[in-house]
């Protein structure tokens, strides 16, 4: 039988509040009036479905999949994990979309001015679905730290950033992962909007050397948790 | 002890860059440069086509130029997966004017979870740098005030004069019926953004 229970309420206390004063962007891009909270209709409750065969064979693979044949410089990884909603069910055939700076901190992105160079054989733009069993992964270089203009040159952490949908409106989440042990995180103005240390470490990918490919890449682990889905005990007309 | 759920995966920003990995042909690079995700009806969708188009502007009243907006609506007979019209969209706001639009057909009308109909209304998502968790809201059209003064979303908002942010005035582009939807983040006439 298809669920069509309302999906659990977001708490809003595990994400950023809008206004974040230490990220200073934040200051004219949230709103002041509080959010309108309001039941979950038929809309919400649906999503866009994205087929398999919109991939390419190389969209998981940013190491191969840009420039002229030859890859990209820097520390080879993996990253693979799963995607559950909250109940602990596994999200499938769900799209992920990642997007990164190369192994220099540069984005290959015409808006991105920085010093370091760009690498001919790196876009830093990805994304895969997951299986039956929720399980994703793709292929990369680790992206480099970054400076940025906020408190002077504050840096990011090396980061990735993903986006994903789910099966309805309701679950769409744009997010960041970061790497275990980077000592930037902790300084980090934009990992800091979110005031729960243990939010802030559900943001970690961990090094994960059992699922290393031998002399060629190593491996994190990141799994992603989205919006569950109640079941419906009885009809609230 | 309450019941433990995993806990969702808290939001971040999209940040400056969020073209690269959702609209990579915006951001410069030659891949997937075949996906037109604005344009979502094309010669044989049926519906009315209409173009719909807007600024996001910040606090200080500048437009967001680096903003990706998605649009989540149903098709022209009120329903969801439709063959041939996936109901998505996504555009960015352009680098010089912080100026958004989509190509698409004017909604048909949904029932609410009651069974009362919904005026017709697009789903829209706004994406920034600086916006640490998307925003959500709707987009009503001002030609269906008789539907839009039932709506039950929009009878939701305690502030009668807040509704209002939320429904486009029509005009007409090109030839094209056009809906202007101007999105304020912060201050005077602020957006209604909602929490589902």
């Amino acid at each position: 039988m298809t669920e069509t229970g309302d999906f659990i309420r977001r708490d809003r206390g595990r994400h950023p509040p809008a206004f974040t004063p230490g990220y200073k962007t934040s200051v004219l891009r949230s709103p002041k009036c509080a959010l309108v909270s309001l039941e979950q209709g038929p809309g919400e409750k649906a999503g866009p479905v994205f087929p398999r065969s919109m991939l390419a064979p190389l969209d998981n693979d940013l190491i191969r999949n840009f420039g002229t044949g030859g890859e990209a410089i820097g520390e080879r990884i993996v990253v693979h994990g799963r995607v559950l909603d909250e109940c602990g069910r596994p999200v499938r055939n769900t799209l992920i979309e990642v997007w990164q700076a190369n192994a220099g901190g540069r984005y290959r992105h015409k808006n991105d001015g920085y010093l370091a160079p760009l690498d001919p054989n790196f876009g830093g733009s990805g994304r895969c679905m997951t299986d039956d069993e929720g399980r994703y992964f793709f292929r990369t270089i680790r992206p480099g730290p970054y400076p940025w203009r906020n408190n002077g040159s504050d840096w990011r952490p090396a980061h990735i950033h993903f986006s994903l949908f789910g099966e309805a409106f309701v679950q769409r989440l744009i997010s960041q992962f970061y790497f275990e042990g980077d000592p930037l995180i902790a300084k980090c103005p934009i990992v800091n909007t979110i005031p729960d240390p243990a939010a802030r470490e559900a943001l970690i990918a961990r090094l994960d050397l059992a699922q290393q490919m031998p002399f060629d890449a190593l491996a994190y682990r990141f799994d992603i948790v989205l919006r569950g889905r109640r079941q419906t005990f009885f009809e609230n007309l | 002890m309450p019941v433990e759920y995993l806990k969702e995966t808290p939001s971040q920003t999209g940040g400056p860059y969020v073209h690269i990995g959702t609209m990579p042909a915006v951001a410069g690079l030659p891949v997937r440069s075949q996906e037109t995700l604005s344009v979502l009806a094309g010669a044989t969708t049926p519906g009315e086509r209409i173009r719909i188009e807007g600024v996001v502007w910040d606090g200080s009243g500048h437009p967001v130029k680096d903003a990706l907006v998605e649009l989540w609506q149903a098709d022209s007979t009120g329903s969801h997966h439709a063959e041939g019209f996936s109901g998505f969209g996504r555009a960015a706001a352009d680098f010089a004017t912080g100026e958004w639009s989509f190509e698409t057909v004017k909604p048909g009308s949904l029932p609410w979870r009651d069974g009362r109909p919904q005026a017709p209304h697009v789903s829209i998502l706004i994406f920034a740098r600086g916006i640490n968790i998307h925003l959500h809201t709707r987009m009503y059209f001002a030609d269906e005030s008789a539907a839009n003064a039932e709506d039950p979303v929009l009878r939701s908002i305690e502030q009668v004069g807040r509704r209002a942010t939320l429904v486009a005035e029509r005009t007409r582009k090109n030839g094209v019926p056009t809906y202007r939807f101007d999105i304020r983040l912060q201050g005077d006439a602020e957006t209604v953004f909602f929490d589902m």
